[in-house]
């Protein structure tokens, strides 16, 4: 439940928290990006619990945040804090796809602006962004195959980027190639491995940095594809 | 002129990723101003001739430091910040280029673009780094006293 991109160490500290408030004087928590293991010494048995999907809503983080902290404070009870989290988790406010296109769009732009790039390749830019994103999005959504989706919605950006420069609309297929991947780039794995690492939790760490590395390798994938065949 | 167009787009570009990661509405704008405090950050140093990599890491600091600040301000977890800001520091260019230069086949050129790539993200970790250090030992002292 917890798993939608927070770091270990808020993990744990949230688990912690809310055992001690049940009245749990001594949990043993062990945790890592594939599963909960969780046991209480008086008793004999432990809970295990896998996780299976990984995806990145920083906004039920933060619910989950607040409704522990109220809970420890009080203000509401065990019964009331698991009830708001199965509320939470089904039916956390997520941006609309368009919205998400749009800000993918503007991310691609103004960075490629950022990175020094020309005001010609805009309009470039913003398709491939636009188009690249919503590729990801829909793949993402039906496959749930997180490396598939960056490596085929990079080599989508890859040719509308040599499209565009090739009926004269754009003048750097790198610097729309830039800004195109950059929705897609693996901002929550990367921060949070760095994070983990440092935390003394090596093995989420490692596991994270991995998820990365094989994000940006798939992005990289698709690049070098166009620039081998086209 | 050409400052305010950066100030602008590093705020867009941090807002547009927070929307991305969906982050809580309250916290878009704070995450945005956090942003491009990272990014002018970089600037600055990047033209005063500081190198890239000095440039990467106070940035990350600066970002580490400003989401620390943010976080205790909203109550809200630090990577919230943390994780959109970051996003224009990404050595995208470099990673560019070395992709380039493998599938062309000029491997000695994209070698030392991945190092680039490599010790660029090094820096920024370090960054954090430090910023995470400061943080843990700023809120001990302030705990005890």
């Amino acid at each position: 439940m917890i798993e939608n991109g927070a770091d270990m160490a808020r993990v744990d500290d949230t688990l912690t928290r809310i055992a001690r408030n049940a009245g749990i004087n001594n949990p043993k928590i062990f945790e890592t990006t594939t599963g909960i293991l969780m046991s209480i010494p008086e008793q004999s048995s432990a809970q295990v619990e896998p996780i299976q999907k990984r995806t990145i809503d920083l906004e039920k983080v933060s619910l989950v945040n607040q409704n522990s902290r109220a809970f420890q404070d009080g203000q509401i009870s065990l019964e009331e804090f698991r009830d708001n989290l199965v509320k939470l988790n089904i039916s956390t406010p997520f941006f609309s796809f368009w919205l998400q296109l749009i800000a993918a769009v503007v991310v691609s732009v103004t960075l490629m602006i950022m990175y020094g790039g020309s005001s010609e390749d805009m309009i470039a830019t913003a398709f491939a962004g636009g188009l690249g994103y919503s590729c990801y999005y829909l793949i993402n959504n039906q496959l749930k195959i997180r490396f598939v989706s960056e490596f085929l919605a990079s080599f989508l950006i890859g040719v509308i980027a040599v499209f565009f420069v090739h009926v004269h609309l754009g003048i750097q297929i790198g610097m729309i190639t830039i800004g195109g991947v950059m929705p897609l780039v693996p901002g929550v794995p990367i921060t949070n491995a760095v994070r983990d690492v440092f935390a003394g939790h090596f093995l989420s760490g490692m596991a994270r940095a991995m998820e990365a590395l094989l994000s940006a390798g798939a992005i990289g994938m698709g690049i070098a594809f166009v620039f081998r065949f086209l | 002129m050409a400052i305010v167009i950066q100030i602008l787009c590093s705020y867009l570009a941090t807002l547009g990723f927070g929307i991305i990661v969906n982050i809580p509405h309250r916290a878009l704008n704070s995450c945005g101003l956090v942003g491009v405090l990272g990014w002018i950050t970089y600037l600055l140093i990047k033209g005063a001739n500081g190198g890239t990599m000095l440039a990467n890491a106070v940035a990350a600091l600066m970002i580490g430091l400003s989401s620390i600040f943010m976080a205790r301000r909203l109550k809200m977890p630090m990577i919230l910040f943390n994780i959109p800001s970051l996003v224009p520091l990404v050595p995208g260019g470099q990673a560019y280029k070395a992709v380039r230069n493998f599938a062309v086949g000029n491997d000695l050129a994209a070698i030392s673009d991945l190092v680039q790539v490599v010790m660029i993200a090094g820096a920024i970790a370090m960054g954090f780094f430090i910023s995470e250090l400061v943080a843990r030992t700023y809120f001990r002292i302030t705990i005890r006293h």
